[in-house]
């Protein structure tokens, strides 16, 4: 599996940092679950992250006690004992991804919400961006649109057509708030993506706009 | 610093544990103080992540990860586990599904005690904007959005900031590599 399509530097920095909304985090995690080379990065943000925590001089001291209290229990107690997941795979949707959806994606409940699409919304508890997943049948294309602000499309099976690229399991689609596009899924399989938008979207048509109060789009 | 991490990992090192408290305790408050918490709250937290340390100090692994890094890690999530009341997605490298690395180990890595030294150098020769960036998110928390407010610039400026900054680290740390390999 080769990605090409990577998420920005911003992004995961920003990862590193801890400061990014819990459904952009999600899809950043699970692109990482598929990607050395991200977590290569992200290594070296944290190594930034714990530079600049270290050369900050530290006023006041800690409470020596800490010590003693914070070595109560004994490495590794709070380890699972033997293998560490009774799953055993294939799995399409890596973790963190499964955890959230409630399981892999042939057993999750997906609604039908009109043009060849079909989705499940996950709970995200936090601020900001909302997490989808979606099954765009094989070959449709999804109605045209615009965003309110950015869209992250991680492909995890099938593909995607997006303006003049393809992305693949683990490619990441950015579009920012000024693209007006209609992705599409290649002709061998239906795609499964999970999409991250932080507003909702702006169809272009006229039909596509009245799904658009009832289906999150 | 990564030494003292190995031997409480290896040994379950009383002593070693003790001097990265000593050391990192005042710095991982700081860090947490900078997240809005309450002092009362911060000390608990700084407690936890050190419980954390001494109990997961086996997950360390010097070739990926400096000190300051994993214990920075650990203190992140529990400042978003407890201040955002948010959960951390993270990838789980026992996931079937999983993607493992296919680099052998020892070709990519510094060794961490270099790669603690050329981070600290990348850092210093960041120009001040790009180095203000990267301290506004990893230290105070702050997402990109608050960041352009604060310092009154575009949010893509911000980024694109990150991203520089990003590139000159990722840089020096290759140029480093392969002077000592």
């Amino acid at each position: 599996m080769t990605i090409e399509h990577h998420p920005g530097d911003d992004l995961l920095l920003a990862y590193g940092a801890g400061t990014l909304d819990e459904a952009t985090s999600l899809l950043v995690a699970t692109h990482l679950a598929l990607c050395p080379r991200c977590r290569n990065r992200l290594a070296l943000a944290e190594s930034i992250g714990g530079e600049l925590m270290n050369r900050r001089r530290a006023n006041g001291t800690v409470d020596e006690t800490g010590i003693d209290s914070a070595m109560a229990l004994a490495p590794g107690d709070d380890e699972p004992a033997g293998p560490a997941t009774a799953e055993s795979g294939p799995f399409l949707l890596p973790q963190p991804l499964r955890g959230y959806a409630g399981g892999d994606a042939a057993e999750l409940g997906w609604r039908a919400v009109g043009g060849g699409i079909r989705q499940v919304r996950l709970k995200t508890p936090g601020r900001g961006a909302m997490a989808r997943l979606l099954s765009i049948t094989a070959g449709t294309r999804v109605p045209e649109h615009s965003h309110g602000g950015e869209e992250l499309t991680l492909v995890l099976a099938g593909s995607l057509y997006d303006r003049g690229e393809w992305y693949r399991r683990g490619d990441v689609d950015v579009a920012d708030a000024s693209v007006l596009h209609r992705p599409a899924a290649g002709p061998e399989e239906d795609c499964i993506c999970l999409a991250v938008a932080d507003a909702r979207l702006k169809f272009s048509g006229v039909i596509p706009r009245l799904l658009q109060p009832f289906n999150g789009f | 610093m990564s030494a003292r991490l190995e031997a409480v990992a290896e040994r379950a090192d009383t002593a070693a544990f003790a001097e990265l408290f000593r050391h990192f305790a005042p710095r991982v408050r700081a860090y947490l103080l900078r997240g809005g918490g309450d002092a009362g709250q911060v000390d608990d937290v700084v407690q936890d992540t050190f419980a954390a340390v001494w109990r997961k100090a086996g997950h360390y692994d010097r070739r990926r990860a400096t000190a300051a890094a994993w214990i920075f890690a650990i203190a992140r999530n529990r400042r978003i586990d407890v201040y955002r009341r948010e959960r951390r997605p993270e990838f789980d490298p026992r996931d079937p599904a999983f993607q493992p690395d296919p680099l052998p180990d020892g070709e990519r890595a510094l060794a961490s005690g270099q790669r603690a030294e050329a981070v600290r150098t990348a850092l210093d020769a960041l120009s001040g904007e790009q180095r203000d960036v990267l301290r506004l998110a990893f230290y105070e928390g702050e997402t990109y959005a608050a960041i352009a407010v604060r310092l009154g610039i575009p949010l893509g400026t911000v980024k694109s900031r990150a991203r520089l900054a990003f590139g000159h680290m990722r840089a020096a740390l290759e140029a480093q590599r392969e002077a000592l390999t």
